[in-house]
């Protein structure tokens, strides 16, 4: 479980996220929603000590972050940011290789290998696992990100708006994937979300930030829910129930 | 494997240059002579031309960015600035200047604590703005190069020809003095080096890929920082600042391997650095007479690559 108190990051005067308690609950999918500036991504990158925080605590299976060890951290947690730019030229399975680095420290060994070819193929890359990620297009880059996280195994997966630049097919095929990632695998899925649609069909439980604060955090149906969205997005929302899905209107 | 047929091709070219260096109209009359001028001068090539090709490719990875040398960071304007400094403070004829050992181990102490609070004032910032660290770098390298000229026009004008020798980079007024320091130095670091390419590897992917991967990534950059200063310090003090040679012979080796591995990047740089450096001399002592520093030519030839890496990254 992760467990984050009061957790405070500043920029300047300005609260981005603002005296932040929440929890991460194992086995489930948990969608981080709400405006843009809202510190839905910092709070994420903070977790995955990607920033330093100003105050407050993170606690991953009630270790401190500070007083894990960062290689062992990496086969606990991993994280996607939502901008993926390389300097260097990778084809596929280079990428998903990396995967394994807390592992073996760059040695493949033959169990590494194994991983390698099972994230590629759960991710169905196999036949172009040899191109240069400059030659896929962005749901295909998408997918071998996703494959290099699926490799490095970690318990905890963090990602940052997984489906941004996506089109309904790839994003509907990621989400999926993350779906069977919880299911089947047993992984903790948190992401950070824009539609709220997506967020409701494939979450289990959301957590609804503005301001750098939590307004409503709890289990998908509560969250889904008229008034509590119209709160956060300060818009109109229409809730219809299509095939046991809550389908939000807001056009 | 095709990786290394490149590398033992560029080994092969690199002994052929030295060899032909060491013994083009050498006789039974000269030879001592030669010998002794001329070993030397290879051996600082290969110095200097390592610790560039190293210097340059570290920085790169560590910044993430191919169009890069130490040299935005005003390390060798800094070199300069100390070199000056120690003159027009304690005089030509202090231990500081004379012993070329203790000049050497001073400069490069300086260097180091200059990169660590370099590394604290930029590297730390949250926003790791790599256009500021130009700015700041390019600010700093002026501004050292002012301070330095200004002490120079003060000084008395003997001492100052001190100064002027090391200005300039030639591999015709090499520090011989300090050649066994300098390579205890770059193999040591280079050894120490080695239990990181892989880490480099990952540093390669972007701060945020390397901290998933378990990379104590402030931590690294920090050490590689201190390690690409030492090795500025060494080709600086051997032969003067070499501005356009790292950025060529690194781009030359990543075009070359079309690999991001380090183990193979580090020594394939380092390689084509000292077959550019041998070739060069080559030709500025037999086609051209020394009539002109190599550094002239790398400076040609490595602006035109430069204006041509930039046109190519505009394009993408």
């Amino acid at each position: 479980m992760i467990e984050v108190k009061n957790l405070i990051k500043q920029y300047g005067n300005k609260s981005v996220v603002d005296n932040v308690s929440t929890q991460i609950t194992n086995g489930k999918i948990t969608s981080f929603i709400g405006p843009n500036g809202a510190g839905k991504s910092t709070l994420l990158s903070m977790i995955s000590r990607l920033i330093p925080k100003n105050n407050g605590e993170i606690f991953i299976d009630g270790k401190e972050l500070v007083q894990w060890n960062n290689t062992d951290l990496a086969k606990k947690i991993s994280i996607l940011k939502q901008s993926n730019h390389i300097n260097i030229r990778l084809t596929i399975r280079e990428l998903v290789s990396f995967g394994r680095f807390p592992y073996c420290q760059g040695n493949l060994t033959k169990e590494d290998i194994r991983y390698v070819d099972e994230a590629i193929s759960y991710m169905k890359l196999k036949d172009i696992e040899h191109k240069y990620l400059d030659q896929l297009s962005g749901g295909q880059r998408q997918r071998a990100y996703i494959a290099m996280i699926i490799a490095q195994n970690t318990e905890y997966i963090l990602l940052d708006e997984p489906l941004n630049n996506l089109d309904m097919k790839h994003s509907v095929q990621i989400m999926k994937i993350l779906r069977s990632l919880v299911d089947d695998l047993g992984k903790t899925v948190a992401i950070v979300i824009h539609d709220i649609n997506f967020a409701s069909c494939y979450s289990d439980y959301i957590v609804a930030l503005k301001d750098g604060k939590i307004i409503k955090e709890g289990n998908t149906n509560e969250i889904i829910n008229k008034k509590v969205l119209e709160s956060i997005y300060d818009i109109d929302f229409t809730i219809e129930d299509i095939e046991n899905n809550k389908i939000c209107v807001y056009f | 494997m095709k990786i290394r047929r490149k590398i033992g091709f560029l080994t092969i070219l690199s002994i052929i240059l030295i060899v032909l260096f060491i013994f083009i109209g050498l006789n039974s009359s000269n030879f001592e002579y030669f010998l002794y001028r001329r070993v030397p001068k290879v051996i600082a090539i290969i110095l200097t031309g390592g610790a560039i090709a190293f210097s340059s490719m570290i920085f790169q990875t560590i910044t993430n960015n191919r169009i890069l040398t130490p040299s935005v960071l005003g390390l060798d304007s800094l070199y300069m600035f100390i070199q000056t400094f120690v003159v027009f403070a304690l005089g030509s004829k202090n231990l500081a200047v004379i012993n070329s050992n203790l000049n050497f181990i001073i400069s490069i102490g300086l260097m180091i604590i200059f990169s660590a609070l370099l590394y604290t004032f930029l590297f730390k910032r949250e926003e790791n703005n790599i256009f500021f660290l130009l700015l700041v770098g390019l600010i700093l390298g002026t501004f050292f190069q002012s301070l330095s000229s200004f002490m120079q026009m003060l000084i008395d004008p003997n001492e100052f020809s001190l100064i002027q020798d090391k200005m300039f980079a030639s591999f015709n007024n090499i520090n011989t003095n300090i050649l066994i320091l300098s390579s205890i130095i770059i193999l040591s670091m280079l050894i120490y080096t080695h239990k990181y390419t892989k880490v480099l590897d990952t540093i390669s992917l972007g701060k945020e890929h390397a901290i998933n991967l378990g990379v104590d990534y402030d931590n690294v950059v920090r050490k590689m920082l201190v390690i690409v200063a030492i090795l500025v310090s060494v080709s600086t003090a051997l032969v003067g600042p070499i501005t356009f040679l790292g950025l060529l012979v690194v781009n030359l080796a990543r075009e070359f391997l079309n690999t991001y591995k380090h183990k193979y990047l580090i020594i394939t740089s380092i390689l084509i650095s000292i077959v550019a450096l041998m070739g060069g001399q080559l030709i500025i002592e037999r086609i051209f007479n020394f009539s002109m520093p190599i550094s002239v030519i790398i400076n040609f030839i490595g602006g035109f690559y430069f204006i041509y890496l930039l046109l190519k990254e505009n394009k993408v």
